[in-house]
């Protein structure tokens, strides 16, 4: 019987209206009398329920991020206790080491060209694919491979394919283009922008099926309506599609920035950030620089962090505001 | 690196059919005259396709063979080299480790995930909001930034170097998209239900395992198939909880048992082609097997 009293509560609970966020729901009345019997076992379930979640989610993720917080005020190997305070030489290492300012050039380098060049990309090929083609969604499946593949296992596909004696120069030799054949990762004028290559060949396929898929959402009456006021295919889609794809869009760059900026395997794997620094990445140099020096590498992972965060919150202030409702969301991993 | 954003919740409810109902919406006849879209399409398959098939292809073929003729087709075929690695023992025991790790993982992260999300969207006490936008910023918290310090961490707590140090970490930066996906779908699931249950004498517990997680099971599977992925190709946290803890190198995962055998034979090319593209075929079977969940969940994500 009790049980059943217990399970009061529940029914005022319910769903929400979907634009309500968990934190809006009202006190129910049925909460309200007789809580004295029923709050402990109330609070039991919830403790038990929620509890283990939010123990492993503290200590695994709430907990490091704090003490990389702690740490980067000290000079630490690691071993041995924590007692060398140095205050914000660390930070101070960080800001004058041209190696680190270059992984942040780096990285912003990436973070814009994703965003105006995989974008439009997308858009363009997402626009043309709308349609009801036969065999649309096997074309689907294909454009997604590359995005299932571990960044690893692409990145050193990409490695042999663009090694001296890769494919690539030899398919450049073999259709005459001789002269064009490269040491593709190994030279630093272009390295960066090979780089850049390889991860657009990895997310455009993500990028077109998010599109793809925020294109469902736009009404096809709409564009019937148009036709037939006399719009043509063009005006259709940038005055219809587009306007209404927006929401899609401001997403993908979020996801597009916050994974840019944080990004480690596929240079990890492929160059280490090298030839000389040209592709060397925040998280590349914080692994490199890090293990060995916790209270450096804590120092690198908190600018990382700081940054990616003001990205994120001014990005969600100005740009996505009637999107997420102020939500705070992430990068891909 | 999958990631979904908040979602309503008729949104996420219906993104497991969304990628299936939509052609079923469109009244466009089928248009055959599109041979330039048919172009665009050829070109985008081709560039997606060509690298991948390329190391498939160039595990067939020797390594002096490939060395002559970096760009040739294999003359003879040869199986040699996928031989070697199906019958290496360390492939194997990368596609173990792998496969332990992403089901430990996914079991983690469905059970405790389900359960906070349960007490998140259907109890009303204080300090639901807290523990609410605790999860959904930890979507912020990347585990590059938390990587020094945990490996810290679990070295002091004795699991460096073990399968359980890598899953639980796994587990706990997979939380936060699983709530936050479960969330609106445990909430979407009309109060008349559990109204219902009430009534016929369930408690909520009850309600809980007989009504809400059966109803919920499409939403499990996308958390579980993200999280499994996600599991799958991670690369960082395994090299700093298993290479650098000291786990054997026949037991570490794919992602990075591949890196591995292709700094160690590096002269070998067809032997890493083959390696690296037999470490593809898991990714690509799962990817066929789980498409509907994985394009569902994007839908579900951008729809929100």
């Amino acid at each position: 019987m009790t049980d059943q009293l217990t399970a009061g509560p529940a029914v005022s609970a319910g769903p929400a209206p979907a634009s309500a966020p968990p934190s809006a729901s009202t006190p129910s009345r049925a909460a309200r009398d007789g809580r004295r019997a029923r709050d402990g076992r109330k609070w039991l379930e919830i403790a038990l329920f929620a509890g283990p979640a939010l123990i492993v989610f503290i200590t695994f993720v709430i907990l490091p991020v704090v003490l990389a917080g702690v740490y980067s005020f000290y000079n630490w190997n690691g071993l041995g206790p924590l007692e060398r305070f140095v205050g914000i030489d660390n930070y101070v290492r960080a800001f004058t080491d041209p190696l680190f300012l270059g992984a942040i050039g780096n990285n912003v380098t990436i973070v814009i060209a994703s965003v105006l060049i995989q974008g439009p990309i997308a858009i363009a090929i997402a626009l043309l694919l709308n349609r009801k083609l036969p065999g649309r969604s096997f074309i689907r499946a294909l454009i997604f491979v590359p995005y299932v593949l571990a960044e690893v296992i692409a990145g050193l596909s990409w490695k042999l394919l663009l090694s001296p004696r890769g494919g690539v120069n030899a398919l450049l030799e073999a259709i005459g283009l001789g002269e064009l054949t490269q040491p593709w990762l190994a030279n630093p004028d272009i390295a960066l922008w090979v780089m850049f290559g390889i991860l657009s060949w990895k997310y455009l396929g993500f990028a077109i099926l998010l599109m793809l898929a925020g294109l469902q959402g736009v009404p096809e009456e709409l564009h019937e309506a148009a036709a037939i006021d006399g719009a043509n295919w063009w005006q259709i889609q940038t005055r219809i599609t587009l306007p209404l794809l927006a929401p899609t869009i401001r997403i993908w760059i979020f996801l597009s920035m916050i994974g840019s900026l944080q990004l480690f395997d596929m240079v990890w794997v492929t160059t280490k950030g090298g030839p000389v620094g040209a592709t060397n990445t925040m998280a590349v140099y914080l692994i490199q620089y890090g293990q060995g020096q916790y209270g450096y590498g804590s120092a690198i992972a908190v600018i990382l962090f700081v940054i990616s965060l003001v990205v994120a919150l001014l990005y969600q202030r100005f740009a996505m505001r009637r999107d997420l409702a102020g939500a705070v969301t992430s990068g891909v991993r | 690196m999958t990631t979904t954003l908040p979602t309503t919740h008729t949104e996420a409810a219906r993104s497991g059919t969304a990628r299936g109902a939509a052609p079923a919406r469109r009244r466009r006849p089928v248009d055959w005259s599109a041979p330039g879209v048919y172009l665009v399409a050829l070109l985008v398959v081709t560039a997606s396709v060509a690298p991948v098939a390329y190391v498939w292809i160039g595990g067939f073929r020797t390594t002096p063979d490939i060395n002559a003729d970096p760009a040739g087709w294999p003359n003879p075929w040869s199986f040699e080299s996928y031989l070697t690695v199906l019958t290496s023992t360390r492939f194997w025991g990368s596609v173990f480790s792998s496969s332990l790790v992403g089901l430990g993982t996914t079991l983690g992260v469905v059970i405790l995930g389900v359960m906070a999300a349960f007490v998140i969207a259907r109890y009303s006490f204080r300090g639901r909001g807290v523990i609410y936008a605790l999860f959904a910023a930890g979507l912020m918290f990347p585990l590059t930034v938390a990587a020094l310090p945990l490996s810290v961490l679990l070295r002091d707590l004795g699991l460096q170097g073990s399968f359980l140090g890598l899953i639980i970490p796994q587990v706990a930066f997979a939380l936060p998209t699983t709530i936050i996906i479960l969330v609106p779908f445990l909430r979407a699931i009309p109060a008349e239900l559990e109204e219902a249950a009430v009534i016929d004498g369930a408690t909520r517990i009850g309600f809980f395992w007989r009504i809400l997680l059966p109803l919920s099971s499409p939403g499990l599977v996308t958390v579980g198939v993200l999280a499994f992925i996600g599991s799958w190709n991670a690369y960082l946290l395994p090299l700093l909880v298993l290479a650098a803890g000291g786990m054997p190198q026949e037991l570490w995962t794919l992602p990075l048992g591949v890196q591995q055998f292709s700094t160690q034979y590096s002269a070998d090319t067809g032997a890493v082609l083959a390696y690296t593209s037999l470490s593809m075929l898991p990714a690509l079977a799962f990817f066929l097997a789980a498409e509907k969940r994985i394009v569902g969940g994007l839908t579900g994500a951008v729809k929100g």
